[in-house]
């Protein structure tokens, strides 16, 4: 493709030739409509000049009779840019005037017409076009006066000129213009295309130029610019996941694995490797529940799970979940404290905030039970918001550590012994989210805080 | 007793395992390997309970339970369902399913509740008696009395419930989820061994100071209420 064949196909380009041919027409019809009221006003001015003639030839008629009209006519025949005149009798025979000759019939009635004419004196030898009245005389004479329209022809071609004047004019400007309106949009737009060529083969760090004009081009490459930030962050997010995902599945993978080989290998009774099996099956069972929670999570923060809310009783759920937990608490001895204000609504999922709630406390429970370790169950309505907090006095997470464990898979050190698999926190993190409400930990000096809230809603509905 | 059940599964591998499981359980199974095959052996009418994969070619699983409760099939249904999330739960009951378990599951999972759905069958709930009785244990669900060879026993009200739902079942698994379900109404996944507490505290009302335990841990399994327990393994808490 040529760089003219390249141009054209531009949009400035189309845009350019678009406007020319709109302001073409535009000027055209201008003219036109000029042309056609000058043309008014001229013939307008003629008629009444003719008019005023007629009636002041008639009048000296009427004073002096054929004779005086005769001379004035003939006097005024003479002067240099006269009007037409002719003067004949009943059956057209000329007595006086310019005129040399007019077409036949016209002298025969009243009225205005335009005619071809020729006049007498040699130096207009040709044919004129001219607007002539005739007038009935008393007595049978016939007065004609008219106005040559030459000049009317003569305002036509300077319009006419001025048009094609204007339209090279008009051309020539939009091609001019055009041509540098495309070459420096297309310039930037080729800079864009370039840009996010680089962009695309794999170097997300690259940005768009913004050349500070804060123009659409500038607001086109800011929100480019804004997109590729966020599409960082996603990758950077994905990374960090499947990495994680990486780390984290293939531990229990490779335990399950191992646990086989080692049966294959070393099990003598067949009791033995029914115990390996069964092991193998309960490691399964925990790869299985990782996947459902990391697939709830996911599914969560696509915000899939929209069309199964409506409005529920959030002291219901916090009451149900504290109450089988209970029993949990009871046997490892440590106290449940539940405080719980009676109808909080929210409109929300319930299994999902019970599953958030039981996370929770299953935390508690693993990190914070002892004897003299109460652990506390609130739920109630602050500034118009339902707060839910799990709090308990176990060793509790250091403050640089909070925001860290709410990622996927995040565990820290020294929890590595007990059971779990670093997900609890980030599903209930995700609750919250989807409910739109927030998720954080606080200091329970000493122990830890998991403090959930929730948007209230006002009814609660039964 | 011995149920027949239909398979309408896609997934070859997964269906020759649940027919070759069911058959070792004692039950008849038959499969059908897509939704139209599934519906026309399923209209036949002559299962007590039907497995049912929601993602099937030719009809969909919701398509085919739709098409089926429209005939007046009232077939149990069970539905298996890899999209095992909160709102798939809800539109799977909808369309007609009578339970929902999200692949993947355990056999006895699904075992136990194929189980109680074939009895939900051949025993429809106008039919419930108003006392369960398991060897001298009896519950009467209107007065919410229960006593053992005649001596009441005192039950918070979710352990009555929780026994309750074991009587109605006795002499079936009944797993920790499906007493998670119906006796605390929640469908999630309990992390720890919640379920296990409260099973252990009623068992302490119930069997304790008895010479035959009623409430039985079934291993890798659930739970059941039976009198006697040959072949058996029980671990009385």
């Amino acid at each position: 493709m040529t760089a003219l064949g390249k141009l054209i196909r531009t949009t400035a380009f189309k845009l350019s030739v678009a406007y020319l041919v709109i302001f073409t027409i535009f000027a055209f019809v201008a003219l036109a409509y000029v042309a056609w009221n000058a043309r008014r006003v001229l013939d307008d001015q003629f008629v009444s000049t003719i008019q005023a003639e007629i009636s002041g030839l008639s009048e000296q008629y009427r004073v002096g009779g054929l004779r005086r009209l005769v001379n004035v006519v003939d006097r005024r025949s003479r002067t240099p840019s006269a009007s037409l005149y002719l003067v004949t009798t009943d059956t057209g025979e000329r007595i006086a005037g310019n005129i040399g000759a007019l077409p036949a019939g016209i002298i025969d009635q009243p009225g205005q017409f335009e005619t071809d004419y020729a006049r007498t004196d040699e130096t207009n030898a040709a044919p004129g076009h001219a607007i002539v009245r005739v007038y009935m005389l008393p007595g049978g004479f016939r007065l004609v006066v008219g106005r040559d329209v030459e000049e009317r022809a003569r305002l036509r071609e300077a319009i006419q000129r001025a048009f094609s004047y204007a339209l090279v004019l008009i051309v020539l400007l939009g091609f001019v213009g055009g041509w540098f309106i495309t070459k420096r949009v297309l310039k930037r737009v080729d800079d864009m295309t370039e840009t996010t060529r680089i962009i695309m083969d794999g170097d997300l760090s690259g940005r768009l130029r913004i050349a500070g004009t804060g123009d659409e081009l500038d607001r086109l490459a800011q929100n480019l610019n804004v997109m590729l930030d966020r599409i960082g962050e996603l990758m950077k997010g994905m990374q960090e996941v499947s990495d994680n995902i990486a780390h984290d599945l293939k531990t229990p993978l490779t335990r399950l694995r191992n646990k086989a080989d080692e049966a294959l290998r070393t099990a003598k009774s067949p009791d033995e490797l029914r115990a390996a099996l069964e092991a193998n099956i309960e490691e399964s069972d925990n790869l299985i529940r990782i996947f459902n929670a990391l697939l709830m999570i996911a599914r969560l923060e696509a915000g899939n799970a929209r069309d199964s809310m409506s409005d529920f009783d959030v002291s219901g759920v916090v009451g149900d979940v504290a109450e089988l937990y209970e029993a949990l608490a009871e046997e490892a001895k440590t106290p449940l404290e539940v405080s719980i204000e009676a109808g909080l609504a929210a409109h929300g999922n319930r299994e999902l905030l019970g599953q958030a709630v039981a996370n929770l406390l299953d935390n508690a429970l693993k990190y914070g039970a002892g004897p003299d370790a109460a652990i506390k169950v609130t739920a109630s309505r602050q500034d118009g918001r339902i707060v839910i907090a799990v709090a308990d006095h176990g060793p509790g997470i250091p403050e640089e550590e909070r925001s860290r464990v709410l990622e996927r898979f995040v565990r820290l050190e020294n929890s590595r012994s007990s059971p779990g698999f670093g997900l609890g926190l980030s599903l209930v993190a995700a609750v919250a989210r989807l409910h739109g409400g927030s998720f954080k930990l606080e200091d329970n000096a000493p122990g830890l805080r998991a403090v959930l809230t929730l948007p209230l809603k006002d009814r609660p509905t039964s | 007793m011995a149920m027949r059940i239909l398979i309408i599964e896609d997934d070859r591998e997964a269906a020759s395992y649940l027919v070759k499981a069911f058959k070792e359980a004692g039950h008849v199974a038959d499969h059908a390997a897509d939704g139209l095959d599934g519906y026309a052996m399923a209209e036949s009418g002559d299962y007590d309970v039907l497995v049912v994969d929601r993602m099937l070619p030719k009809l969909d699983g919701l398509s085919l339970i739709r098409s089926l409760r429209e005939q007046k099939i009232e077939t149990p249904v069970l539905i298996l369902s890899a999209l095992g999330q909160v709102d798939d739960r809800v539109k799977g009951l909808r369309a007609g399913g009578d339970d929902y378990l999200p692949k993947p599951y355990a056999f006895s999972e699904l075992l136990a509740r194929v189980e109680v759905l074939s009895r939900r069958r051949a025993a429809p709930p106008s039919a419930e008696p108003t006392i369960y009785r398991v060897g001298d244990l009896e519950l009467d669900r209107l007065s919410h009395r229960v006593t053992r060879s005649g001596q009441e026993i005192l039950l918070q009200p979710r352990e009555f419930r929780l026994l309750e739902y074991l009587m109605k079942n006795a002499g079936q698994v009944v797993t920790r989820t499906m007493l998670l379900e119906h006796v605390w109404d929640y469908h999630f996944d309990p992390q720890t061994n919640v379920i296990d507490v409260h099973v252990s505290r009623l068992r302490a009302k119930v069997d304790k100071g008895y010479d035959r335990p009623l409430i039985h841990t079934i291993r890798g399994a659930g739970y059941m209420v039976r009198v006697g327990g040959e072949g058996m393994k029980d671990d009385v808490a």
